[in-house]
Parts: structure tokens; C-alpha cells; sequence
């Protein structure tokens, strides 16, 4: 199985069971992608696929064949910068233990660009699939907020 | 997880070619977010998988004149989307975009969505439990037990698992079809005979033979599209399976008199129920708060409950009641 992950070419021998989850946790160490539940619940194993946010523990890793996967760890500009929504989530606090960031970023990173931040209630309703045990969501939709207003505002 | 073999072919036609070949207990593996969620439970434990996930042909969405076509493939997230799909026909929205998370939605097909399997925790959370859908001929341990979330309508002796999805009820409710194929070869199936009730027999869920691909589903234009809803109520206010649901679409005529109109109901039954007898109430007159009333009162006039799950049958006449006054406003917009 072949693909790109965060840019690289990756080549791997995989066992057509294996999540896309377990492969970049497991095979190639990026553990910034966390397994919450494992059932599709949580959103804490948010990736993105060709762009588009999905759930890396639903996702059969042989299915990604030929495609580009991005994790948390390749979202940081080109010096190696937080990405903006990373910097709103420490201006916001929009965190506790942290565990669920990963997966709130990705997602929100996605949720911007999909155009659904109109207002706070849409942000709710699109984050709605990344859960936070530990209630951080007041600043976590501040954070989606202000980032997605500063890329309307051509920022 | 058990061990299976994996083929992804590129077209439709060499889908139809594997699956002639494939060994006895194969599936057709989508977004994989019902299917690859139980074989990892060992819940569904296919010897081999035909991945159609990427097939191009089948990631298609035609909003027509006549009829909008949604090849099974199509992305959840992406009907939802659609701006034809969310102003023409605000309910088939709703019923999408209400469903699951956006991570799921961009992951799950209409084709393998309309598939999905029940959430009874019983069936889903292991062998100490009784289930005949799982395991048949056990007995069934929500009959009687915690039944919280359990069919109030299509139920049998023998199983009572709600049917979980949203968007099968507004197609059902907007008279869709689904064009299938496979060895056997082509045919069309309507929405009103894809699903089945357990009866004594729950591990059959629908019509399809296994070796039977959904093509497309077909849903023919009508004007009821832009006085419909999909109100869904749940135990938090997103990402959660309904408690009740309605679907509905209308016309109001210009003297206040409905015209047409189509009722589903979402998360109440064991499969996705079409309301007929309630319909009726409503044909022909006025839709007031009390023909409303009394058009959610007939359609849960068969209900049957369980342990806890009574409340849902006075939840479910009001959900019908509220999404006739929403698809109402909508109809005389
Ligand atoms: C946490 C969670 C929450 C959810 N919440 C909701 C909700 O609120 N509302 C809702 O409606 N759904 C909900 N879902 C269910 C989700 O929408 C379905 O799992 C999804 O739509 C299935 O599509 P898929 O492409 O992933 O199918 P798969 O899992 O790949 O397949 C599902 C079934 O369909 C069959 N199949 C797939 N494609 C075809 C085809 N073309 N022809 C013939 N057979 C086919 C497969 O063999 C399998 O049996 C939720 C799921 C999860 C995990
Ligand atoms: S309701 Fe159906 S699925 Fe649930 S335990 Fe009973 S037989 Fe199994
Ligand atoms: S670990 Fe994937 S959704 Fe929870
Ligand atoms: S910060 Fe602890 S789970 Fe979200």
C-alpha cells in the first residue's frame, strides 16, 4: 500500500485489517493521532484524506491507497510555526488534558475550510463529532471562531 | 478482527465480475463505518470484502428535473450540500446533515447508509447477552430488558431493534427507488420493499441478495420536496441516533387545504416507516394544531411498548405534529 502522509511517500506492507489509525500510531510513530474510543464516537482520531476530515479508526488503511493523509503533526507552517487554529486553541484555552486537541484541530482546520463557521451554532453543530471529556468547548468554538474569521478576513 | 481477503476494483462492472467469483459470506464494503465498525467488533466476520469505496462512477449527484440521482457512492456530506438538494428539498437535507458527525459523513455512502445495521446495545456488545439477530435462535434480551431505544412499531417476539437511520425514511417518505445489480443482473427496488421486519427471522434486515450491488438511488421531483422536514429528536442536540423522527412532505393549497402529503417515521420502528393511515387524515383538509394532533395520534395508533420505551409513543405523536407545522410553513412560503 502506498501513500503520502504529511507529504512523504509512505510504502507499506499492510494487513488489510489494520485501521489507518493503528498504521500511523503503530508503523510510523506519529502518535499526535489519538484512539479514544476506536468505534467511531469520539473524533480524537480525526485525520484528513485528500483534504477531507474523516475518522482514521474507521478507515481500513488499504482504502487510502494512492491518496494523501495529514495528521497533527503536519499541519505546521513551512518554519515549523504553530498552524493558526493551533495558536487560537492556547489565546482561548480551548483545552484541558489535551488528549481530544489533536482531533478538535483537525477537524476544525477542515470545518473552516469547508465553509462551516457562519455562526456559532453551525461551529457547534459541525464540531459536534469531536467530544471533549474534560468540557473545553466554550473556548474551543472561540478558537474555530477567530481563526475562521481572520481567513474570511484574508488574514 | 478475523482475517479476510481484499479486492477494490475500479468500475461497477468488475464489482459485478468479483462478486460472481467471491466466496460464500462476502460483503460490499463502503465508508466501512457500519461494516469495518462490526468486523472489528466480530460481530460481521466476512471471509472476503469488495471495496467499492472508490469506484468514480458511483460518487454521483445529479439534482434533474424529473428525478435526482444519487449514485450509491455519493458522500453523505456531500448530498447534504448540495444546494439544489438544500433548498428544493430542505428535508432529504436535514435527514443528512443530522445524521452522524461530518467525519462519518464524509466517509459514509447513501448506498451503504440506507445498509446500516442496528444500534441495539445487545446486539453490538457481546456474547453474554441473548440476541437472534446475532446469534439465532438465543432469544432476544431487550424483550423485557433495557429498552430504552427499542422499535415501538414492526416489532416481533423475536427481535425489536430500531432501524437507526435518517435519510431512508425521508426517501422512503418521497417514494425513492434503488437501482441494484449483480450476476443475476439488473433490477429496481422500491424504497417500501428494500427493508423488511424481523418477523421470526431478524438476521434478514432487507431484500438484497448478498451478491447485489446498489447502483443509484432514484428519487422522482415533486413539489411536496420544498414543504418537507426531517425533525429529529434526540437525547443531545447533535451527533446522536433519534429518539423520534418524522419525515415530512407537503403541498398546501392556496385555499389552505393539504394536497399532498408524505409521513415517515425515523427511530420508532424496525424499519423505515411510511405513516399511510395518518396521511389520510390530512388529505383534503385543513392542517391545523389539532389535524396535526391527530395525525401524530393515528400514526402511532399501532404502537406497541416495552419496559421503558413508552414515552417515546407521546415524543413521536408531537414529532409528527411539530414537523407538519415546519413542512406546513415551508409549503405556503
Ligand atoms: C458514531 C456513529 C454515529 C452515527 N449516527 C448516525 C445517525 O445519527 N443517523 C444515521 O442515519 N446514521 C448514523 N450513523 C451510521 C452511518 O450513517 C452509517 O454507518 C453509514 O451511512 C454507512 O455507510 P458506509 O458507506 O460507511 O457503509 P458500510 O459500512 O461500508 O456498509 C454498510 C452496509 O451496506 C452494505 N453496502 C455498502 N454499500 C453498498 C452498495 N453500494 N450496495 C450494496 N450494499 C452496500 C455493506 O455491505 C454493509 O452491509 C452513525 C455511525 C456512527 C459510527
Ligand atoms: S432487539 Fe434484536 S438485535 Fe437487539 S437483542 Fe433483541 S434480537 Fe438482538
Ligand atoms: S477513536 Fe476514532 S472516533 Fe474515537
Ligand atoms: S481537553 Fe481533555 S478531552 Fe478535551
Amino acid at each position: 500500500m502506498a501513500c503520502t502522509v504529511n507529504g512523504r511517500d509512505v510504502s507499506l506492507d499492510l494487513d488489510p485489517r489494520e485501521s489507518l489509525l493503528d498504521m500511523l500510531r503503530e508503523q510510523l510513530a506519529l502518535t499526535g493521532t489519538k484512539k479514544g474510543c476506536d468505534q467511531g464516537h469520539c473524533g480524537a482520531c480525526t485525520v484528513h484524506v485528500d483534504g477531507r476530515r474523516v475518522l482514521s479508526c474507521l478507515t481500513p488503511a488499504v482504502q487510502v491507497a494512492g491518496q494523501a493523509v495529514t495528521t497533527i503533526e503536519g499541519v505546521a507552517g513551512e518554519d515549523s510555526g504553530l498552524h493558526p487554529l493551533q495558536q487560537a486553541f492556547i489565546d482561548h484555552d480551548a483545552l484541558q488534558c489535551g488528549y481530544c486537541t489533536p482531533g478538535q484541530i483537525m477537524s476544525g482546520i477542515a470545518c473552516i475550510a469547508e465553509g462551516h463557521c457562519g455562526s456559532d451554532d453551525e461551529i457547534r453543530e459541525y464540531m459536534s463529532g469531536n467530544i471533549c471529556r474534560c468540557a473545553a468547548y466554550v473556548g474551543i468554538v472561540a478558537a474555530v471562531r477567530q481563526t475562521a474569521d481572520a481567513v474570511r478576513n484574508g488574514a | 478482527m478475523r482475517a479476510f481477503s481484499y479486492v477494490a476494483p475500479d468500475t461497477v462492472d468488475a464489482t459485478v465480475a468479483a462478486l460472481r467469483t467471491a466466496p460464500p459470506g462476502t460483503r460490499i464494503l463502503a465508508g466501512g463505518t457500519t461494516l469495518y465498525d462490526l468486523m472489528k467488533l466480530e460481530i460481521e466476520t466476512p471471509p472476503a470484502v469488495v471495496d467499492v469505496h472508490r469506484i468514480a462512477e458511483l460518487d454521483t449527484i445529479d439534482a434533474g428535473e424529473r428525478e435526482l440521482v444519487f449514485g450509491a457512492g455519493a458522500r453523505m456530506a456531500d448530498v447534504a450540500d448540495h444546494p439544489v438538494i438544500r433548498t428544493a428539498y430542505p428535508g432529504l437535507a436535514e435527514s443528512l446533515w443530522q445524521a452522524a458527525s461530518q467525519q462519518l459523513r464524509n466517509m459514509a455512502t447513501v448506498g451503504g447508509n440506507l445498509l446500516q445495521r442496528t444500534r441495539c446495545p445487545y446486539f453490538r456488545n457481546g456474547t453474554e447477552f441473548p440476541c437472534n439477530k446475532r446469534d439465532p435462535g438465543s432469544g432476544c434480551a431487550a424483550v423485557g430488558g433495557h429498552d430504552r431505544a427499542h422499535a415501538l412499531l414492526g416489532g416481533s417476539d423475536a427481535c425489536i431493534a430500531t432501524y437507526p437511520g435518517d435519510f431512508a425514511v425521508m426517501l422512503l417518505a418521497f417514494d425513492a427507488v434503488v437501482d441494484v445489480t449483480g450476476p443475476a443482473g439488473e433490477r429496481t427496488v422500491p424504497l417500501a420493499g428494500l427493508h423488511v421486519e424481523p418477523g421470526d427471522e431478524p438476521t434478514r434486515e432487507h431484500v438484497l441478495a448478498p451478491d447485489e450491488l446498489i447502483v443509484r438511488i432514484r428519487v422522482p421531483a415533486t413539489p411536496a420536496g420544498r414543504g418537507s422536514t426531517y425533525l429529529k429528536i434526540r437525547d443531545r442536540e447533535s451527533y446522536a441516533f433519534a429518539l423520534a423522527a418524522a419525515a415530512v412532505g407537503l403541498t398546501v393549497d392556496a385555499d389552505g387545504t393539504v394536497g399532498d402529503c408524505r409521513i415517515g417515521l425515523g427511530g420508532v420502528a424496525t424499519r423505515p416507516w411510511r405513516a399511510t393511515e395518518a396521511e389520510q387524515t390530512l388529505i383534503g383538509g385543513p392542517l391545523t394544531p389539532q389535524t396535526a394532533r391527530r395525525a401524530g395520534e393515528a400514526a402511532f395508533a399501532g404502537a406497541r411498548s416495552g419496559a421503558e420505551n413508552g414515552f417515546r409513543i407521546e415524543l413521536g405523536v408531537r414529532t409528527v405534529a411539530d414537523a407538519l407545522r415546519i413542512a406546513g410553513e415551508r409549503a405556503t412560503r
